[in-house]
């Protein structure tokens, strides 16, 4: 997918103001925060349940060569076919290929980030091969030629009525005076849709919540069972997964699908975790003749070897997203590309590059939500901050900014100067504030004073009054060992 | 409700005792250029619970806005000055959650790597006797009852690195609830009021969407006074708030404890305002 971060600031000031957004966004507190609070608070163990799942992801990344390995030789041994992708570019071609050594026309889609990040839909329409999105929020976005604004819930910056619009203009061959006033009745009109699209698909492709090294299956989590018709229904299984969903063993995975429904939707479980664990063998009622599963790197590598390897421990419960006031504040259209949120601000420059995601890593508050409800624990904040120093070394921060510091920091690393400038200084505004106390233009400051007023400072400073107190000395101040 | 403050009378200052400890207090650069009766009410608590409370002049600004631009250069400059300051103080205490998370938490990242060896063992130091107000009244002093005294509706907004980084949440509460306040909620009160430091004035707007839901929840609970530990949301919430045309006066958290109401509340707001339901 084509990345547009670096139009993050205009992107933002649309998002601000769009009406539609903001209620839509209303989900995040009324729904999604409260339910995983609910979730967490039902498990007395969940933090222990979280460093366990932490030592897990950490002992995997130390030693993902043997487990991917172990995956691949398990895979093959079931009957089924890996294909290892280093870019994007390696990992279309290969889904490409695939499609057409199996003949494949129409394809049916669970929901996957990673197939996102390869911009695969876009492609195989290309290539003359017509994907279908299963998942409710994927196909509604589809319909509307939309990207996800969410990774699990990828329509959420929607609001009913626009999904309703968006059925009526896509669903012109059923009567126009149907029932579509109830969250009931869209999601009924889209199943009765997809029905019939599964078993005439020729191939099913998913992502893969996880990787089972010893066991060499795939296993996707929904609640909607889409993943298991798309992948059951057609002859061809393409399971699309990033290198990191490995992990060793099928204990493993119950230790994370513990902790990934909770951070997710607050339920226990989701609806449906599927395993494919290869082609239908002799005897099996279902299942597809071929399963091959692609293994994309795409930048993972990289990532495993620098300052952001942490961020791979990521499970994609989107926590961070749901609990985050900037994307609450923005939605998650806003960032550019496949990964929003907190989780986006730091996969995107890791990614698809830090030159074309400058504002990512800048725009939080820091306020910390995000790395306190992570299952994993990622110190996000800390990951940002990382890629702000980055930004700093590699001089790509505005020249404003650079001269801005050094000044302020030439003046600060001398209290004395320090104290004597910002008290001239503070000792007019507050002047010329007068009884208003605040102001509602100051230069320089713009964006505070837009939504905001300039709060005057109270006149004099502590350290004058504070000295006033304790020495009445003229000059006491100059000294900067006096205490 | 009428807001009424006063000092419990007859409680002459305590003399510094020799067992008592040595606190220096990291004044912050907001409070020492905007709000300098925080930063009195705040020698005055650390006096009034017998501690020895002293103020070095070798500090400004404890580096975060550039530590959290990226610059590490920068902050380094600015921290280093008051690296030696705190040696003879037996804590730190800093009436901020965010410039105290700065100095126990970050400022041992800030001089590792490359720094000298020297600065990294100071940083250490620091961090480990850096104590946000509230909470080093309550957990180290223990303290239960603050010499201020209120009578009103006091609505406590955590700030996120009280909240995160300090683990400050009923410490403040507790001391509020001592003056005779009644203490309220905010109805989201761990979600970030979008100051951000540097963030708010990059993203000017992000952080107004987010200081105006902050705003609404304040409005929302009508509080005689909302308080906070730190003036970087006091000053952006008040700023909304004064935009908005309310007059729910707005104080560091110091203040209202010491009982000092001497100066106007910060932004527009007023202590007495008419109680009419239209102004708020």
């Amino acid at each position: 997918m084509e990345v547009s971060s670096e139009n993050f600031k205009a992107n933002v000031e649309t998002a601000v103001v769009d009406d539609n957004l903001k209620g839509a966004m209303g989900k995040l507190t009324g729904a999604l925060r409260p339910n995983r609070a609910k979730a967490v608070a039902g498990l007395p163990e969940f933090d222990a349940l979280r460093d366990h799942g932490i030592a897990i992801k950490m002992h995997t990344l130390d030693h993902i060569d043997t487990y991917l390995e172990q995956f691949e030789a398990n895979v093959v041994a079931n009957g089924g076919h890996v294909h290892w992708c280093a870019d994007e570019d390696s990992a279309r071609q290969t889904i490409l290929d695939l499609c057409r050594q199996h003949d494949v026309k129409t394809v049916t889609k669970g929901k996957s980030m990673v197939t996102e990040e390869l911009g695969l839909n876009a492609f195989l329409d290309n290539h003359g091969i017509l994907p279908l999105e299963t998942d409710l929020g994927e196909y509604i976005i589809q319909l509307r030629g939309e990207s996800p604004s969410h990774i699990i819930a990828p329509a959420t910056h929607l609001q009913q009525h626009q999904i309703k619009e968006t059925f009526q203009s896509a669903h012109t061959h059923l009567d126009a005076d149907r029932p579509m006033d109830t969250a009931e009745a869209l999601t009924e009109e889209a199943r009765q849709e997809l029905r019939e699209k599964y078993g005439a698909a020729d191939a099913g492709i998913t992502g893969a919540n996880f990787m089972i090294a010893e066991t060499g299956s795939t296993i996707i989590v929904t609640n909607e069972g889409n993943g298991d018709l798309t992948q059951t229904l057609a002859k061809t299984h393409i399971v699309v997964a990033s290198m990191e969903k490995i992990l060793p063993t099928m204990d493993d995975a119950g230790v994370m699908l513990r902790l990934l429904a909770r951070s997710a939707t607050g339920q226990e479980m989701s609806v449906y975790t599927t395993l494919s664990s290869g082609p239908r063998r002799q005897g099996d009622l279902d299942g597809p003749d071929a399963f091959h599963v692609v293994i994309v790197d795409n930048g993972r590598s990289k990532m495993l070897a620098g300052s952001e390897r942490e961020m791979l421990r990521c499970i994609r419960c989107s926590a961070c997203l749901n609990h985050c006031p900037v994307y609450a504040s923005i939605g998650g259209h806003a960032y550019g590309w496949v990964y929003s949120g907190p989780m986006g601000k730091v996969l995107t420059p890791s990614l698809a590059g830090l030159e074309q995601a400058k504002d990512l890593p800048n725009a939080s508050s820091f306020c910390g939500k995000c790395e306190e409800v992570c299952p994993m624990r990622i110190p996000l904040p800390k990951l940002m901050r990382n890629l702000r120093e980055q930004q700093t070394e590699q001089k790509m921060t505005p020249l404003k900014q650079r001269v801005a510091l050094s000044l302020w920091s030439a003046l600060a690393s001398r209290p004395w100067l320090y104290r004597k400038l910002t008290g001239l200084m503070t000792r007019t505004l507050a002047r010329l504030a007068g009884k208003r106390r605040v102001f509602s233009w100051m230069p320089m400051i713009g964006e505070w004073t837009k939504s905001r007023d300039l709060v005057a400072p109270e006149g004099g400073s502590f350290f004058d009054r504070y000295h006033a107190r304790t020495q009445p000395i003229k000059g006491a101040d100059h000294d900067d060992r006096t205490q | 409700m009428p807001a009424a403050t006063q000092k419990t009378p007859a409680r002459p200052k305590k003399p510094s005792s020799p067992k008592a400890p040595k606190v220096g207090l990291f004044v912050t650069c907001l409070i020492d250029a905007m709000r300098p009766t925080a930063g009195m009410a705040s020698v005055e608590l650390l006096e009034a619970a017998g501690c020895d409370v002293i103020v070095p002049t070798a500090q400004s600004c404890c580096g975060q806005p550039a530590w959290n631009s990226g610059d590490r250069t920068a902050a380094r400059a600015v921290a280093t000055p008051f690296l030696d300051a705190f040696d003879d103080c037996d804590y730190v205490v800093v009436p901020s959650g965010s410039c105290g998370g700065m100095l126990s938490k970050h400022l041992v990242d800030l001089f590792a790597d490359d720094a000298p060896p020297r600065h990294r063992q100071k940083a250490l130091e620091i961090a480990a006797k850096t104590h946000e107000l509230t909470s080093f009244l309550v957990d180290i002093m223990g303290v239960t009852s603050p010499p201020g005294r209120y009578q009103g509706k006091v609505a406590y907004h955590d700030s996120c690195s009280s909240l995160r980084e300090m683990k400050v949440k009923d410490q403040p509460r507790q001391l509020l609830a001592a003056t005779g306040a009644e203490v309220v909620d905010l109805d989201h009160a761990d979600t970030c009021c979008g100051f951000g430091g540097t963030f708010s004035v990059k993203y000017g707007d992000i952080s107004g969407a987010m200081v105006n839901d902050k705003a609404e929840d304040v409005r929302a609970r009508e509080p005689d006074v909302l308080v906070a530990g730190d003036l970087g949301c006091l000053m952006n919430i008040a700023g909304r708030l004064s935009r908005l045309g309310s007059d729910i006066a707005v104080r560091h958290v110091a203040e209202v404890l010491a009982g000092d109401l001497s100066a106007a509340p910060i932004g527009g707001g007023q202590d007495d305002a008419p109680s009419t339901e239209e102004s708020r």
